[in-house]
């Protein structure tokens, strides 16, 4: 029975992490590919890749900022960041950017394969950076750009829903720009667009969001079944890559069931889970696994964070989409999710406080980064609301995602052991230690 | 409000230089001596950041539209509401409302970038005030943005009713752009003047007139400027040998007038992007029919460009060029506050564009705050002898 059960365990524990890795090396061979044979892809985002359409036109799809942290994690962003910095660009910009165009004026060449040039563009508006980013490439390729834009919350807790005017007015203009970027992709694609095949695309994209949203609750559980940090930048890679695919679906399927199985039998992420902590920002890829041992060693671990939220679009909402009629559920689809990635950004002190209860946090971690205004502006003030609101512990720490010359490891250690420190001494005084 | 209050002191009978030197000082003043005297009178005041906003829908409503641009002040409250990688604008923005200079019932932002995006919601977590995004277009190339554009107007609208307590009349808002047009196009005299003749008005001078708008009703700016600019056609001013040059990076955080002073004494700057919101529309604004279409309509297709709007017909390299060509300015200033991530993007865009054209420019970083501008006055002495002298 018992070596049943160790079969059993090593069968399904840890397969998302290895299936999630299988597939990211089968998406870049099969980038590498469309490249070496001369081929384009479209470009896109992750707050909002409409890889719905797209997969519906055969397009590889390339995601820069994946590419961009993959090389970061790789540990040679510093050489691509000196190079964008070569050509002009200012070290205070966003490090995804100027590691993209060096890999850019490298004719693709990435870690990870070869990139394809962009046969089209498609952005949203959830970042700014988005928009200036397609701008270097129409520059550098010449090539399409379209801008899907969503409207996001005007006020806190202003949100509008079906049936409110202001609500069907955004729908409105999110349908319009749909059926043009079908136009475009058409004549880009020479297909005509299919529109079972798209109702396939959005059927899959239904799964994945139903399991990520499943994903992200079962980590309420005690103790964590995987690290939101590290193991769900994993989870991202794949939400982002291969939304709409088949292959996504049936991911996000396995992943729960294997999620499901450590909460029924009691198998944390760490061996003795003694801090529960939610994640405000974005990793520090630069030094990424030392990162996560600041935490890790004093068995803390990372339960939540807003990037599972915002990184995947707002896939987190669960969105389900109506086949019946596709594009204008697409539209909504969009705007509901797009919208709620945005509020996670600007409005993050509401997941924190929403989510101290039910993932029994101790301590919440933000981390904002030089490299992203979009994530970083509002942090310390939402960090603030947070404190007057709710009684637990913050750290506060920058660095950045693609930069290490402003990583600085011992000063970032010494801040992580002091956050720690005062969370034993809390939690000794309140006696459960 | 029944009656609306003159806020600019006795202004007709001053020389040009003693009321040039009045409005640099009501535009330095940090504490808005104009707006408090709206304030005392009974009036609302909607605070709006940069870089455009659809003041006429503020104005006809009675309400003053008052523009949040930053201010040379020490940022001590903001400052734990920030991090570190951020432009001054953004933190001496909320400094005003956080140590009451400015004091609002609305404030607005726009989708410009994304700290500015940010701040919206920072605003909103410190009063209890109504703080919202106006989302202005960032896809004008749909064939659909001009009714989104209507529509979202339309949603400011209900809000202005909201502060003001009563309706908003078509009526009310022809008037509301009549007047703005007549204003943009005193504001389009002022630079014609820039242009054909600069040694008759400071590069300072010309934009204390400008951003003194921000904080008056149009009413007041209209009767200053139409008192002053035939003055300035007149003065007895002679030209001198200087280099005529295009100044690029001032649509959202402003530099210093110091620092347009120091461009000053070895340039002519005969055009800018300096407050480009201020200046947005190239043509006046139909009268003709829905005034919230006409508004909408003439912010997608009657309109200037700012690195901080992607519109696949204007490309920004494109309209530099052709700003310098119409202004016959021998070089450009391409500048970009610290830590502006759409300024600094653009910087690059617009130097591969000057290197091709064989355009001399200048490339430079400041801040608001910033107080030195030997070194930056040396450099560009630097710049303007290379250029005379090779």
């Amino acid at each position: 029975m018992k070596e049943k059960n160790n079969a059993i365990n090593q069968e399904i524990v840890g397969r998302g992490n290895r299936d999630g890795a299988n597939l990211f090396r089968q998406w870049f061979q099969e980038l590498t590919a469309t490249a070496e044979e001369g081929k384009g892809a479209a470009y896109v985002f992750v707050m909002g890749s409409i890889n719905e359409i797209l997969k519906t036109f055969d397009f590889p799809v390339v995601f820069p900022e994946i590419n961009s942290l993959q090389t970061a994690v790789r540990r040679v962003a510093g050489e691509l960041l000196s190079e964008a910095e070569d050509y002009g660009y200012s070290p205070d910009i966003c490090g995804y950017v100027k590691a993209d165009v060096a890999v850019q004026l490298n004719r693709g060449k990435h870690p990870m394969g070869r990139i394809p040039k962009p046969k089209i563009a498609v952005l949203t508006n959830a970042c700014n950076t988005y928009l200036k980013w397609a701008e270097i490439w129409e520059r550098i390729h010449d090539c399409p750009v379209f801008t899907i834009d969503i409207p996001g919350t005007r006020a806190d807790g202003t949100q509008t829903w079906q049936g409110h005017i202001d609500f069907e007015n955004d729908k409105k203009y999110i349908v319009a720009q749909l059926k043009e970027l079908i136009t475009v992709c058409e004549k880009i694609s020479g297909q005509k667009f299919d529109i079972d095949k798209f109702r396939e695309t959005l059927t899959h994209a239904n799964t994945m969001s139903a399991n990520w949203k499943r994903l992200l609750e079962l980590n309420t559980c005690k103790p964590a079944v995987y690290n939101a940090l590290t193991d769900g930048t994993i989870f991202l890679g794949v939400a982002n890559g291969f939304r709409g695919a088949e292959a996504g679906a049936r991911y996000f399927q396995e992943l729960v069931q294997e999620m499901e199985y450590k909460v029924a039998n009691g198998i944390g992420t760490v061996t003795d889970e003694q801090f529960r902590l939610f994640f405000v920002g974005v990793p520090c890829y630069p030094i990424f696994r030392r990162f996560n041992e600041f935490f890790t060693d004093w068995n803390g671990v990372f339960v939540s964070s807003t990037y599972l939220w915002f990184a995947s679009g707002g896939t987190n909402v669960g969105f389900q989409y109506d086949v019946h009629d596709p594009l204008e559920s697409l539209a909504e689809g969009l705007l509901i999710s797009v919208r709620d990635a945005m509020d996670s950004m600007f409005h993050q002190h509401r997941i924190v406080m929403q989510s101290v209860e039910p993932f029994h946090l101790d301590g919440v971690v933000y981390h904002p980064i030089k490299s992203c205004r979009t994530v970083s502006t509002g942090l310390a003030d939402g960090r603030r609301h947070v404190i007057e609101n709710v009684d637990i512990s913050t750290l506060f720490f920058e660095s950045d995602l693609m930069d290490k010359r402003v990583v600085s490891e011992a000063q970032m250690k010494n801040r992580v052991d002091a956050f720690f420190e005062g969370m034993t001494s809390k939690k000794q005084t309140a006696g459960r230690v | 409000m029944a009656v609306k209050p003159v806020l600019l002191d006795r202004w007709e009978d001053k020389p040009l230089e003693e009321l040039f030197a009045y409005c640099r000082e009501l535009v330095e003043d940090p504490d808005y001596p104009t707006v408090k005297k709206w304030r005392r009178s009974g009036g609302k005041v909607v605070g709006h950041f940069q870089v455009y906003l659809p003041e006429e829908i503020v104005h006809a409503a009675g309400l003053l539209p008052l523009k949040i641009k930053g201010a040379q002040v020490d940022g001590m409250e903001a400052e734990s509401h920030f991090g570190s990688y951020l432009c001054s604008i953004i933190k001496t923005s909320l400094e005003l409302a956080l140590t009451n200079r400015v004091e609002l019932e609305m404030f607005v932002t726009h989708p410009i970038c994304d700290a500015a995006r940010n701040l919206g919601a920072i605003w909103g977590r410190n009063f209890p005030y109504k703080c919202q995004i106006l989302y202005l277009p960032q896809n004008p190339n749909s064939a659909a943005s001009v009714a989104y554009l209507t529509d979202e107007y339309n949603r400011l609208r209900r809000d202005m009713e909201a502060i003001s307590g009563e309706k908003i009349t078509d009526e009310a808002l022809r008037n509301s752009i009549v007047l703005y047009n007549q204003n943009r196009r005193l504001m389009a005299e002022l630079y014609t003047i820039k242009r054909e003749t600069p040694w008759l008005i400071n590069a300072e001078d010309a934009y204390c007139l400008i951003a003194l708008a921000g904080f008056i009703p149009r009413e007041e700016h209209n009767a200053l400027l139409a008192n002053v600019l035939p003055r300035i056609k007149t003065r007895d001013i002679k030209k001198q040998d200087k280099m005529r040059v295009v100044f690029e990076g001032g649509f959202c955080e402003q530099p210093p007038v110091d620092l347009l002073q120091t461009i000053n004494r070895s340039c002519y700057l005969v055009d800018d992007d300096l407050l480009i919101g201020m200046r947005w529309f190239l043509e006046d604004v139909s009268l003709q029919g829905d005034p919230m279409f006409n508004l909408a309509e003439a912010y997608i297709e009657k309109s200037s460009y700012s690195p901080v709007q992607h519109d696949l017909r204007k490309r920004k390299e494109d309209m530099l060029l052709a700003r310098i060509k119409n202004a016959h300015a021998e070089a450009a200033i391409v500048t970009a506050a610290k830590m502006c991530e759409p300024g600094l993007e653009e910087q690059v865009t617009y130097s591969k564009m000057l290197d091709d054209e064989k355009i001399p420019y200048f490339i430079s970083e400041f801040e608001e705050n910033q107080t030195s501008f030997d070194h930056l006055g040396i450099q560009l002495e630097t710049f303007v002898e290379n250029l005379l002298f090779s």
